[in-house]
């Protein structure tokens, strides 16, 4: 045993074990950032996975510390790596707990691209990532027309039908808790009626451009109109331009980088040639990833410089709303209600106080504080269809903090979110007592 | 690797699901939050009661297997690295709050529970349990046990030795003990509860702890003065003392210091100021006005440049928060941040605090200086980079440096993080030969095979080496 105390020492971390690297994977790890955690733990207590399972390999902590061995090449990128970088949820809770200011987000981001791009070399990626990646959410025509079936599905009764006969045993019981919560879908001729402009109430303060998002388009028009009016009450008028495509969030914390890139210059070459303000989302997860487009372009100086000043131009919704002068609303609503942070909006952008300003600013609202709030719900994205044991284990604990609020709405920022607390509400036995709600609609309620 | 006979009556013990050994979750035990050390373990094990405890330790034993146990893995000293490999027995499942005993002022706890809980739990009642080291909010009472962790409440009540009670605890040979209990007043025999704070693991499983708690007070205030200078802040430490004045907290910031902690925190402090001060006074609503008042003045007359009161209690705690992440904030500056916490008598800590100052510009590293003022506990934190050898050298001298003059000055060569690895070759400093000679017996006493946390607070060789070596 060595002497020296302030070396690495130990008997199976220098053992040349069949470890499989991935070539470049050295590369695109940038040691600095992973060597700047000073391993201290104080990310562990926000960590909902940690809190959950208790287990090192499951903390931030613990899964840089792979990243480093993996940099290293003392451990392999094989199942069990995959699995850990996986089970995290993504929603960088730790991020605003760490005191050293490691960039997690974008770790784990680089930690999957290199499971990505080794699974790749070593043979077909997953079926469910090769059809939502790539021909799914590319295609905004695809994700418009698997609405229309949702639609058609739900007008028609098909899916009572479903519930009836059975169908749904069949399905994966993931799917099938999913769809119970799923929103109305909005009409396929709603939604190709919608005018590309709508106009400031009074004096035009400013033009903004309305990032509709994939998913959020389709499964929440609703909401996306609820933003436009309510943006334009605050005296902007609305712009909704019909090339843009989706963030590709999804995309780059799965690891396919270049999808997400793909999607980021479509989206920066849109809303250059509209010509807003700002580009106005209302997404959290959106969001964070729309003012990560520089990150992404890091390596590419050509396209650097675009991508800043798009990232200049982009706001969360509560954001700008929240810096115009205040709405006038109209109708009060006498009720209780609480405010489930949306992660990517209160770690990954720090807005916390504008959407909690907005609810208490609704006459007759009595805004209650959720207990750990800013923790994750387990909706992350698609996690809670990748890990959904885990995710629904973090729902069911959070639905306990939620009904201690005895809130008549739990309100929230981000679709995924939406989506997990109205499955949430199913579970916690809630229905008819509590309403899971989008922060825009609960404002555009009170409008008129 | 354990066999696989070994392996399969492990898990016969504790089930499937609390016996890791795959590659990752070795590696994600390999480490605790000391910088610079890592180790793999053979296996990690994960017990959820006290007969577990003592099948596991009896196995062990028999086969000479060594055992760390760990609670979050937030120690400073090395403590929990499995430098012999082994296994890493994890007590986070024992976290129970069996009692809070509100007529003998007392909580009974299993040793995984968290420190914060711990504060939350007693303080519904109206109770108050004062250690609270940087860590508390993940570190386990248990392993505050193993370290005698300090924290910034220590000027005026003390550190987690004060607290401890009683404990079960389980031998390696499987033996399950008590020792003290719910007595203010126990002197049957030698005093175990105070020989097991501070082991380090190196003697027996902490199972079950019963700590001591006070009537929570009415109610604090916090104050921050600003200093042009290092000394004046030093002084002003001792004339509040001098003027019988016992602060509940008394912290220490250099001007690196305060820069990060402002970085990460966002409080707006006045970065041109050289140091700080953050003191805090509980009690009664009225004399903790008074005495604020006072050391405001205290402050003002030792040349403080700018001194603050926190309008609310909310203020104070995230001043205080700030302050305690102050460690892991210094790591922005430079990959590797290495912190010790050497000694003195309040008395001599304007020296101490000069001395490191000389100390860093002797050999040429970056030192930033925080810690408890009031208690004479400082952090020189020592920002570098692993991978750089040469500098290292330099960082290890200094800090050999810096142990000596703090027992020079009657100090020691560690207040709270306890000996572990990182100072092993500096015990002899501070206990002579004659003190490690009679430690050694105890331990092995306890644990004649020398399975309990091998590698820790006893260097191999009796002689102090420079640490890095060529």
């Amino acid at each position: 045993m060595s002497n020296s105390s302030r070396v690495k020492t130990g008997p199976a971390c220098d053992s040349p074990e069949a470890i499989s690297l991935v070539r470049g994977a050295l590369d695109k790890f940038n040691m600095d950032e992973l060597m700047n955690c000073m391993h201290c733990g104080f990310c562990l207590p926000a960590c909902p996975t940690y809190q959950q399972t208790g287990l090192e390999s499951y903390s931030p902590r613990g899964r840089i510390a792979l990243m480093k061995g993996v940099a290293q090449q003392q451990l392999a990128v094989d199942g069990e790596f995959e699995k850990n970088m996986f089970a995290c949820l993504g929603c960088r809770a730790c991020e605003t707990a760490c005191p050293a200011g490691v960039p997690y987000g974008s770790l784990i981001e680089t930690a999957r691209e290199v499971v990505a791009d080794h699974k790749k070399e070593t043979g077909r990626p997953p079926l469910v990532h090769r059809l939502v990646f790539k021909h799914l959410f590319p295609h905004p025509k695809r994700i418009k027309w698997l609405g229309n079936a949702l639609w058609a599905a739900q007008a028609s009764g098909l899916q009572k039908l479903a519930d009836k006969t059975g169908l749904m045993r069949i399905l994966p019981r993931e799917m099938a808790e999913m769809q119970q919560a799923v929103a109305k879908v909005a009409s396929p001729l709603a939604r190709s009626k919608r005018a590309p402009v709508l106009k400031a109430e009074g004096e035009t303060r400013l033009t903004i451009g309305l990032f509709t998002g994939c998913v959020m388009d389709v499964l929440f028009y609703e909401t996306n109109q609820a933003t436009a009016r309510l943006l334009s009450k605050a005296g902007c008028d609305v712009v909704i331009i019909d090339n843009q495509a989706c963030c590709g969030a999804l995309h780059a914390h799965s690891g396919e980088m270049d999808g997400a890139i793909e999607l980021a210059k479509r989206n920066i070459e849109a809303f250059e040639q509209a010509g807003v303000d700002f580009v106005v989302n209302n997404a959290g997860g959106c969001g964070a990833a729309l003012k990560e487009y520089h990150h992404w372009f890091a390596n590419d100086p050509h396209w650097t410089e675009r991508a800043q000043a798009f990232v200049a131009k982009v706001r969360d919704a509560n954001q700008l709303l929240a810096e115009l002068p205040p709405l006038t609303f109209s109708k009060p609503l006498h009720a209780r209600v609480t405010y489930q942070d949306s992660c990517h909006l209160a770690h990954g952008q720090g807005v916390r106080n504008q959407p909690r300003q907005l609810l208490r600013s609704i006459p007759g609202v009595e805004m209650i504080e959720l207990k750990e709030a800013d923790s994750c719900c387990g909706s992350a994205g698609i996690y809670n269809i990748t890990n959904f044991d885990m995710s629904m284990q973090i729902l069911d604990r959070k639905m306990e903090r939620v009904k201690e609020t005895q809130a008549h709405f739990i309100v929230t920022s981000n679709p995924g979110c939406l989506l997990q607390m109205k499955q949430g509400i199913i579970r916690a036995g809630l229905q008819g007592q509590m309403e899971a709600v989008h922060i825009m609609d609960l404002l555009d309620r009170a409008l008129s | 690797m354990l066999d696989s006979a070994l392996r399969k009556a492990f898990v016969a013990i504790v089930g499937d699901k609390w016996f890791l050994d795959t590659p990752n979750e070795l590696y994600a035990y390999s480490y605790d939050a000391t910088p610079l050390y890592q180790s793999l373990p053979d296996a990690v094990i994960i017990p959820g009661t006290v007969d577990e405890v003592s099948a596991i330790l009896k196995l062990a034993n028999q086969h000479k297997i060594p055992i760390i146990t760990r609670g979050s893995g937030t120690n400073l000293a090395g403590g929990t690295i499995p430098v012999h490999g082994g296994m890493v027995l994890n007590m986070n499942r024992f976290q129970q709050i069996h009692e809070i005993d509100t007529k003998n002022l007392t909580a009974t706890i299993g040793s995984g529970v968290i420190t914060a809980d711990l504060h939350q739990a007693v303080e519904a009642v109206g109770l108050f349990y004062p250690p609270d080291p940087g860590s508390m909010r993940i570190s386990t009472v248990g392993g505050n046990l193993a370290q005698c962790a300090g924290g910034m409440r220590g000027l005026k009540y003390g550190v987690t030795k004060d607290y401890v009670m009683g404990l079960q605890y389980v031998l390696p040979s499987g033996e399950v003990l008590r020792c003290g209990g719910k007595n203010v007043k126990d002197v049957a025999g030698y005093d175990m509860t105070r020989l097991l704070v501070g082991s380090e693991g190196t003697l027996a499983v902490i199972t079950e702890i019963t700590v001591k708690l006070l009537p929570l007070p009415e109610t604090k205030r916090t104050l921050v003065a600003y200093y042009s200078n290092l000394v004046d802040a030093a002084r002003t430490v001792e004339e509040v003392i001098a003027a019988k004045i016992i602060p509940a907290t008394m912290e220490f910031l250099d001007q690196g210091t305060m820069k990060v902690v402002d970085d990460f925190a966002k409080l707006g402090l006045p970065l041109e100021m050289k140091s700080m001060l953050l003191i805090e006074q509980d009690g009664p609503e009225q004399s903790v006005a008074e005495d604020i008042a006072r050391i405001a003045e205290i402050a003002k007359q030792n040349g403080a440049a700018r001194v603050e009161i926190a309008r609310t209690a909310e203020e104070g705690a995230k001043l205080l928060a700030a302050r305690r992440a102050a460690l892991s904030a210094l790591s922005r500056l430079r990959p590797t941040t290495i912190l010790e916490d050497a000694t003195v008598p309040r008395s001599r800590l304007a020296e101490m605090v000069e001395a490191i100052e000389q100390i860093a510009r002797k050999y040429q590293v970056h030192i930033c200086t925080f810690g408890h003022a009031g208690d004479g506990n400082l952090h020189p934190t020592c920002m570098t980079d692993e991978r750089n050898h040469e500098e290292l050298q330099n960082v290890e001298k200094a800090f050999e440096e810096i142990f000596h003059t703090a027992i020079r000055l009657g100090g020691t060569i560690t207040g709270e993080h306890g000996v572990g690895m990182a100072k092993m070759n500096y015990l002899d400093l501070k206990v002579g030969q004659d003190g490690m000679e009679l430690m050694k017996r105890i331990k092995a006493a306890f644990d004649p095979n020398h399975i309990m946390n091998p590698g820790k607070i006893f260097a191999h060789s009796e002689r102090r080496r420079l640490v890095v070596k060529k």
